[in-house]
């Protein structure tokens, strides 16, 4: 396997369910004979995944057989929820979390003074009656939401 | 394995507290300084903005496992968790351009109060010791993330591209901040008599500290458009702050501002009472062991 399939197949520490690749995060992979170098950038600027993916990604190529490996992490373009792949909003839907929906480009941030209007979908039933339990989940990048139907808690991967 | 040895690193820089090597996550943007810039001013102008959000980041923690509700306590140590991040590439690029070897671990905790740069407002006890209140730590967020959401938009254009880059990940980060404190103002000032009668003691225990947050400082005028100039924030955040207080129906404090000493405010390390405090916890572990690592 190349470096970059190696490295892409790495599973995110927060969200296993997707791998660096599909979360966006990883953003190069260069192989300058037996040294790989592999950029990533945080999610957060105070993600402490960060240094899990680190060492994960290490451990990986490792094992694969390249003896010299060199994470590094960049800051800029800023990571956002559009950097997740198709595959991985699919992945995550499948998965029983809510995936964010797409942004697009946004300039100056509007204050919110109503909980956010955009509807999300129950990722188990479907239903569109969901409500905001809590802005802030398990990990900085989710929201707690309850079905209005099935009635049921779920996680949703809230827009930045 | 047994559960301890579980807790132990097994990997090579997996360390959280300490020993991070986080210099690392700079190492993509380009760390050049900007050209004609005295690296004086733009170390004092890095720990300016990463005191604040280190400080803050300290208050908010102590809400752990004592915030009203079990979402809250979540949503403020996620809160907390956003601003340490900021702090520790803010004070890894004053590290850098300071060019004496040091890191961001040694100015977070070696460093005395006279040398810490952050404003009062972020200092100050809102609870959740005796004397604060959940409403007051409210009060101070809405304040301080209505600020460092206008601050921080304008420095996405600062010509020192790592500010640029810090800012434009801290703008996304910030906005979620500013929307909570703001949806707990209407919470708490709609609520009963109670929580309104909180919510307005909280905004007269920060509101002294206001006027400090647009006070222009000579560091930021040396620093032409590097810096973001302060006073020229002021009708931005007052209108955002005026939105909230017309929608919780609440009028703005009549309270006089804190007085600064001979002109010295925080920016240039003259803190109130609370500051040793904070610092002496915050700081006591690594002073005892220095170098620790877990
Ligand atoms: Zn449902």
């Amino acid at each position: 396997m190349s470096a970059r399939e190696v490295a892409a197949a790495v599973l995110d520490p927060e969200l296993p369910v997707l791998t660096l690749a599909d979360l966006g995060v990883l953003r190069d992979v260069h192989e300058d004979g037996d040294h790989v170098v592999v950029t990533i950038t945080p999610t957060y600027s105070g993600c402490p995944a960060l240094d899990e993916m680190r060492a994960d990604l290490t451990r990986s190529l490792t094992a694969a057989g390249y003896t010299s490996v060199e994470v590094r992490t960049v800051l800029a373009p800023a990571w956002t929820t559009d950097w997740i792949s198709d595959d991985g909003l699919r992945k995550l839907a499948e998965h029983g979390i809510a995936p964010p929906s797409r942004i697009g480009r946004r300039g100056p941030v509007p204050l919110n003074l109503e909980p956010p209007a955009a509807r999300v979908a129950c990722p188990r039933c479907g239903s569109l009656r969901t409500r905001e339990l809590s802005r802030f989940g398990s990990t900085a990048c989710k929201a707690l939401r309850a079905c209005g139907d099935c009635k049921e808690p779920f996680e949703h991967v809230k827009e930045i | 394995m047994n559960a301890y040895e579980g807790l132990v690193d097994t990997g090579e820089e997996r360390h959280w507290a300490f020993g991070t090597g986080f210099t690392a996550a700079l190492s993509g943007v380009d760390r050049a300084l900007p050209a004609e810039v005295d690296t004086e001013d733009l170390t004092a102008y890095c720990l300016m903005l990463g005191d604040d959000a280190l400080i803050l980041s300290q208050r908010l923690a102590e809400w752990c496992s004592r915030a009203p509700e079990l979402e809250e306590d979540v949503a403020l140590a996620n809160i907390a968790l956003d601003l340490l991040g900021q702090a520790r590439l803010l004070l890894t690029r004053a590290a850098e351009a300071d060019g004496v070897a040091c890191d961001e671990d040694t100015l977070a905790f070696t460093r005395d109060e006279h040398e810490f740069r952050n404003v009062r407002l972020v200092e100050i006890d809102c609870g959740p010791g005796p004397g604060g209140d959940f409403a007051a730590t409210i009060a101070r967020l809405l304040v301080f993330s209505t600020y460092r959401l206008a601050l921080l938009q304008r420095l996405t254009g600062s010509r020192d591209p790592v500010l640029a880059a810090v800012a434009a990940k801290g703008v996304k980060e910030v906005a979620y901040h500013r929307d909570h404190a703001a949806q707990w103002t209407l919470r708490l000032a709609g609520g009963t008599e109670f929580s309104r009668e909180r919510m307005v003691a909280g905004l007269e225990r920060v509101w002294p500290f206001v006027d400090e947050l647009f006070a222009p400082h000579p560091v930021e005028a040396r620093l032409p458009g590097i810096a973001v100039d302060s006073a020229t924030l002021r009708a931005e955040v007052d209108e955002v702050l005026d939105t909230v207080f017309a929608a919780a129906s609440l009028a703005r404090p009549e309270v006089s501002p804190l007085a600064t000493v001979a002109g010295r405010g925080g920016r240039d390390g003259v803190h109130t009472e609370a500051m040793g405090y904070l610092l002496a916890e915050m700081q006591h572990v690594h002073r005892s062991m220095p170098g620790a690592t877990w």
